[in-house]
């Protein structure tokens, strides 16, 4: 049987006032969970088997359950809504079009962990998303769905909608709690964990934007209903985000576990005359995949099982006319751009990938450099103070896995073999 | 040179509404660092003195901050700011060819402004629109599925005063100081403007109710 899609986080985004409390319609998920013990909460979450939509695929419940309770202290949930892994581009249209979804999401999530205050933490360079953040939130205070003694259950909330300034190591959870302190986004040893020492060295809860926003359809249809879509350990439905050499590159809301090649059945396929080369499944931090990779499960375990990572569902697509090489390139330049600085194996190792990379690309290396590139690599991997050093690594020793013979030419014929016009969205015209 | 009494006095009542949002006050400094740029369209020497003083840390620590975070600009950005996304897939789909013919086109380079102040461009890393690819950004507007045609005809489009409209956003683009203000946390009301959601964005719902496909019934 075909996989089919499942749009809810998606549902209403073609009604043109979508981004509206009028059109999303009043928090009957939040006012549900305000009645319910903030323990069954956190349980329903668990039970659905709702995992972290931002890449890791931590389970949801399980990290707000990490939250001690009669502490004394202030809790917090701070919303990553730093959406910067290229490829990825799922969490700012959701935001776009459906903001309402997110702030419900954060009333429940909030009064789970027992938190009266909570932040999203949203990328400055989207500022149309952001003036709907700030208009939904505005529409929710109105409606009494924020503040003092919500829907009479005595929660209090505070929501803040904080910009970032341009740093993709703010998506780091650590990182992302220093920039909201006001400092430069470095990531911070763990442990201790968010959980026990957050942002103000509080117990604080750190969600994606798709993770919190499924939220309100787990209380409303309740945990079994979420529990129904996916696969065994990969639950529920995500957002499936195509994009490059695809004829309908977009947003395509499935259960996970659905395949590349049945995705691309429904987005009209590779464009036209051309066949897939590579492509990622979660981001450029996730090793590429090839062609025999079409019907592997897009599920946590699925993905890794063929040496990658579902990551955040940013299924970037390349066809034959695009040099890997050059693709490669950019990545590590994005990576050796965006390390932060704080540990020297990334801020190194990516600066040095950066050079060897460029002078194979002018077909100028040797075969020595491709050893020296997984050798830089492989001293990044695991040795790096947090994921971005680790992310660095996956473009690199999955493309010389696949791709070591296009390697190789770029040397033999002294440049690159592909012509760059081809690639283009032109190109073909 | 510092900031006239009126200014001054604006900037304070500004910056005490957006401080009083947080638990603890130095988490206003990005919201902050915004705002100067939305007074003076880069992060000016006056303006991170008054950054430190409203936030009672030393300036050291501002510029610290300031120095870390690509969207703060050490020089005055042009009324509007144009990036072109550079990262892997918008280069192959084309940016690199529209980044290479527009900064010929207008004579800059990377962070630098026309001599008019009119137009600074920046090479940009992904802007989570890949499937719009390739992106161009105008004040964090968001300008999509490019080419070197279309990017050259919005420069000039901008440079000769013409009103100029996003693919995703308000009817009419605002200035870079203007766009700094909404991310400093001060809203505009133009958030009722534009499409909810537009072209590749729709492409799964579309291809769900062609086929009556939904989530199951609770």
């Amino acid at each position: 049987m075909t996989t089919t899609l499942t749009p809810v986080l998606t549902a209403n985004w073609d009604r043109p006032d979508s981004y509206t409390l009028d059109a999303y319609g009043e928090y009957a998920a939040a006012k549900k969970a305000l009645g319910m013990d903030p323990d069954a909460v956190i349980q329903a979450v668990k039970d659905s088997g709702l995992r972290g939509r931002g890449g890791a695929g931590f389970p949801t419940g399980m990290k707000w359950g990490f939250i001690p309770q009669g502490d004394g202290k202030p809790h917090y949930l701070v919303v990553n809504a730093d959406e910067s892994e290229p490829g990825t581009c799922k969490d700012i249209p959701l935001m776009m079009a459906n903001p309402h979804a997110l702030v419900e999401g954060i009333i429940i999530t909030s009064y789970a962990i027992r938190a009266s205050h909570a932040f999203i933490y949203v990328r400055g360079e989207v500022l149309h998303v952001i003036r709907r953040l700030h208009a939904a939130v505005r529409e929710a205070y109105e409606k009494g769905y924020l503040g003092t003694d919500i829907f009479g259950s005595g929660f209090d909330l505070e929501l803040v909608v904080h910009s970032g300034a341009g740093a993709y190591i703010c998506g780091e959870e650590t990182a992302l709690l220093d920039s909201l302190e006001g400092f430069r986004g470095q990531p911070r040893l763990k442990p201790p964990f968010p959980a026990v020492a957050g942002l103000y060295a509080s117990p604080t809860v750190v969600n994606n934007v798709e993770s919190i926003a499924s939220v309100p359809s787990i209380i409303a249809n309740g945990a079994d209903w979420f529990a129904g879509m996916g696969t065994e350990k990969s639950k529920g439905f995500g957002i499936f985000s195509l994009s490059g050499h695809v004829t309908r590159p977009g947003q395509y809301e499935a259960p996970l576990g659905i395949t590349l090649r049945e995705l691309l059945d429904m987005a009209g396929g590779i464009r036209a005359g051309h066949q897939i080369k590579f492509w990622t499944p979660g981001g450029s931090s996730t090793p590429i995949f090839t062609d025999e990779h079409l019907d592997v499960p897009l599920d946590f375990e699925g993905v890794g099982a063929k040496g990658s990572m579902l990551g955040t569902r940013a299924l970037q697509i390349f066809d034959e006319t695009t040099c890997v090489v050059r693709t490669v390139l950019r990545w590590t330049e994005f990576y050796a751009h965006e390390s932060c600085g704080k540990c020297t194996p990334c801020r190194e190792g990516t600066y040095w990938l950066k050079q060897v990379l460029k002078r194979l690309e002018k077909g100028q290396g040797t075969e020595d450099d491709l050893t020296t590139i997984t050798d830089i690599a492989d001293n990044i991997l695991g040795r790096s103070f947090c994921a971005l050093g680790d992310g660095a690594t996956s473009p690199i020793h999955s493309s010389v896995k696949y791709f070591r013979e296009e390697y190789l030419k770029h040397f033999e014929i002294g440049g690159c073999p592909f012509d760059p016009k081809k690639s283009t969205l032109w190109g073909e015209q | 040179m510092t900031y006239s009494p009126e200014i001054r006095e604006r900037l304070e009542r500004d910056a005490k509404e957006i401080i009083g949002r947080y638990p603890k006050t130095r988490s206003a400094l990005l919201p902050l660092l915004h705002l100067v740029q939305s007074e003076d369209g880069y992060v000016s020497d006056d303006g991170q003195e008054f950054c430190a003083e409203m936030l009672g840390i030393s300036k050291a620590e501002v510029t610290g901050v300031a120095t870390f975070y690509t969207m703060y600009k050490r020089k005055p950005a042009g009324d509007y700011h144009v990036g072109v996304c550079i990262n892997a897939l918008c280069a192959v789909m084309g940016g690199d060819e529209i980044w290479e013919q527009l900064s010929e086109h207008v004579g800059v380079g990377h962070e630098e402004t026309t001599g008019d102040g009119k137009v600074s461009l920046e090479r940009l890393e992904c802007n989570a629109a890949c499937d719009f690819a390739p992106v161009m950004m105008v004040n964090w507007e968001f300008f999509d599925n490019q080419t070197p045609d279309s990017a050259k005809q919005l420069v000039d489009d901008l440079r000769a005063g013409k009103d100029v409209t996003p693919t995703r956003g308000p009817k009419k683009l605002c200035t870079f100081k203007e766009a700094s203000r909404v991310l400093a946390g001060l809203p505009d009301d133009l958030a009722g403007e534009g499409p909810s959601a537009a072209g590749p964005s729709l492409e799964g719902l579309k291809v769900a109710k062609a086929n009556g496909w939904k989530a199951p019934e609770a």
